[in-house]
């Protein structure tokens, strides 16, 4: 039992800074840091999720904001429609719930049928099934349609995402490595025999598939708590792309390179601010840039706890 | 509500442009089985370089066919070299690399060609020149074929026939079957994959282009993101139609075109976009190589 709370230590006093950071944060910094530490926070667990379905199971997705959506919608309606009355604490963490829930189901529901589809033609499934997210919820009424959604109560704070992404780092760092990471290795390197050695491959892609979902639903759901205020604009094509970059640029299969993308690739575009007019041209310039100088992404499926490696995924 | 016919004729137009478009994502595909983000912003370059061109040439000052002929070679000519550029930029330092670094290259380039564009061309949208009047070619009850679309749809078959021809019956179209279905052995046979390669982006962008001029015409109104969504449909028929397989692009191409504009027509605007997906995802889980495309067989 003390082994464990040795282990554990670290992700506990990671717990217990971010419990403390909520007080203490506004105190030191302005609303506009505030806001970009939240941000990282929201990229840093889709990063992480889809690391998991992208990097560790080799199943190429495009359509993480899809899931972000409805994680992000089903918790804000969640907080208005279901339990109104209830004090806030209880509204956002069941609500953060719910989102996570309905966005792991609808994980399920596009993981199954896409079994078949291997690579691009995954990609593009994952990518049409987010724009008819999209489009569905466009059209809702309920949840404001085209207009938007408004009133949500914001209830996150940054320390709440913060939580919430040492808690998705956590999960998906456990299950990376283990022999049920191992498995979704095999997997990604070659499906058929991994299916020889006993792992069924149809079972582990929609493991990957669910737990990412999930965790895309939480990161959307932090989101409508911190801003509340949604639109479906905040959830296209591009928004997936995003956080693909973030994968790719941290390293295939790297949790903490995930991290360390998100974190970079949020914080880029600000320190570009003074330049405004040219800020974009030079982020995608940079971003062809580090792809050819550093071809494996940062980490190169490797972490930054040096005792821990996956290694990179092959070329195919 | 107008006819259904004409909706056909809208939708036939369109679906022509989307197939030129995705004839150019499914070469490359077929070479370098990559999903070349940045050819729907070559498109808009095409459309771009075209506007230009005009301008300068003088055709928008005195409006022709054969102004628009030149304008839409120059554009041609403009995408062939950008491609071309790209290529050798972008994609070739990565291609013995992991597939997905090459990927996000792409999303830079486009990226960077959006955003470059907004730079450069200004963010408003222009007024393409009307270099061929639109009039009424031939008129049946309500359904009218005008000029511009009966153009619009030749011109595109013609360069759908003239690139059957340059693949099936040229030495470079030759290289380009035999780097696409083996690369290591089309080297090994004494083809230079860098010159079918660039030739693959140089062909697939010059139609990109002759698709961005020819939509100037019809829906006047360019900007530097055009590009985004007819450039995410057009992947979508490629994939429709099987990637990697000619007829499969244009068949996926004008599928597309005659869905969303009858969709558009009598369901909902706002749905266009999303029946584009369903139909896809339909047909991928029927048939999950396209419905021209052919499954690979995996070898253990």
């Amino acid at each position: 039992m003390s082994g464990t709370l040795r282990r554990n230590a670290g992700v506990l006093a990671a717990f217990g800074a971010c419990f403390a950071l909520t007080p203490l944060l506004p105190l030191g910094l302005n609303a506009y840091y505030v806001q970009i530490l939240a941000y990282i926070g929201i990229n840093a667990i889709l990063a992480v999720s889809l690391q998991l379905i992208n990097g560790v199971a080799g199943q190429f997705s495009l359509g993480h904001a899809g899931f972000m959506a409805i994680g992000a919608y089903v918790a804000a309606a969640w907080a208005v429609f279901a339990v109104p009355a209830a004090p806030p604490p209880v509204q956002l963490w069941s609500g953060l719930v719910a989102g996570g829930l309905a966005a792991a189901a609808a994980g399920l529901a596009v993981g199954i049928p896409t079994l078949r589809l291997r690579g691009d033609y995954l990609a593009i499934a994952t990518l049409g099934f987010g724009e008819i997210i999209r489009v569905v919820i466009l059209n809702t009424d309920a949840v404001g349609g085209a207009r938007g959604m408004i009133g949500i109560p914001v209830l996150a704070s940054v320390g709440t995402i913060a939580a919430c992404a040492v808690l998705c780092t956590v999960v998906v760092w456990r299950l990376a490595y283990s022999a049920e990471g191992r498995a979704l290795r095999a997997v990604r390197e070659d499906e058929v025999a991994a299916a020889a050695v006993g792992i069924d491959p149809a079972r582990r892609k929609i493991l990957a598939f669910t737990v990412g979902a999930a965790w895309a639903g939480v990161a959307g759901g932090c989101f409508a708590f911190f801003i509340g205020y949604l639109n479906t604009n905040s959830f296209q094509f591009l928004r997936s792309v995003e956080i693909v970059v973030m994968v790719v640029l941290g390293g295939l299969g790297s949790v903490t390179g995930a991290l360390v993308a998100a974190a970079l690739l949020t914080i880029l575009p600000e320190v570009l601010r003074p330049i405004a007019e040219y800020r974009m041209i030079i982020y995608s310039a940079l971003l062809i840039v580090l792809m050819l100088v550093r071809p494996e992404g940062l980490l190169g499926g490797g972490e930054l706890l040096p005792w821990r490696s996956s290694k990179p995924a092959t070329a195919r | 509500m107008p006819a259904l016919s004409q909706q056909l004729v809208n939708g036939l137009a369109w679906g022509s442009i989307y197939a030129l478009i995705a004839l150019g994502y499914s070469m490359v595909y077929g070479v370098l089985r990559l999903i070349n983000f940045a050819h729907g912003d070559v498109y808009m370059v095409g459309a771009m370089s075209a506007f230009y061109a005009a301008h300068w040439l003088g055709f928008a000052a005195a409006p022709s066919a054969f102004g628009f002929a030149i304008v839409m070679l120059v554009a041609m000519i403009t995408c062939a070299l950008l491609g071309a550029l790209i290529e050798a930029v972008a994609y070739r330092p990565l291609r013995h690399r992991p597939r997905s670094s090459m990927l996000i290259t792409a999303i830079g380039v486009s990226m960077l060609l959006e955003f470059g564009g907004q730079r450069v061309f200004g963010p408003d949208p222009k007024f393409f020149p009307q270099l061929v009047e639109s009039r009424s070619l031939f008129a049946a009850g309500s359904a009218v074929l005008t000029n511009v679309d009966a153009m619009v749809i030749v011109v595109s078959l013609g360069l759908m026939l003239a690139l059957r021809w340059v693949v099936f019956r040229t030495k470079i179209g030759l290289a380009l079957r035999a780097v696409s279905f083996d690369a290591d052995t089309a080297a090994l046979m004494g083809i230079n994959p860098n010159t079918v390669i660039a030739a693959t982006f140089m062909l697939g962008s010059a139609l990109a282009a002759a698709a961005g001029a020819m939509v100037g015409l019809r829906n006047p109104k360019i900007d530097p993101l055009m590009g985004i969504m007819p450039g995410i449909k057009a992947f979508v028929a490629a994939v429709l139609g099987g990637i990697g397989s000619f007829p499969g692009a244009v068949v996926g191409g004008l599928l597309m075109g005659i869905t969303e504009t009858l969709v558009a027509a009598y369901l909902s605007s706002t749905y266009r976009d999303a029946v584009a997906f369903v139909i896809l995802i339909g047909v991928l889980l029927v048939r999950p190589g396209g419905l021209f495309g052919r499954v690979a067989v995996e070898k253990v």
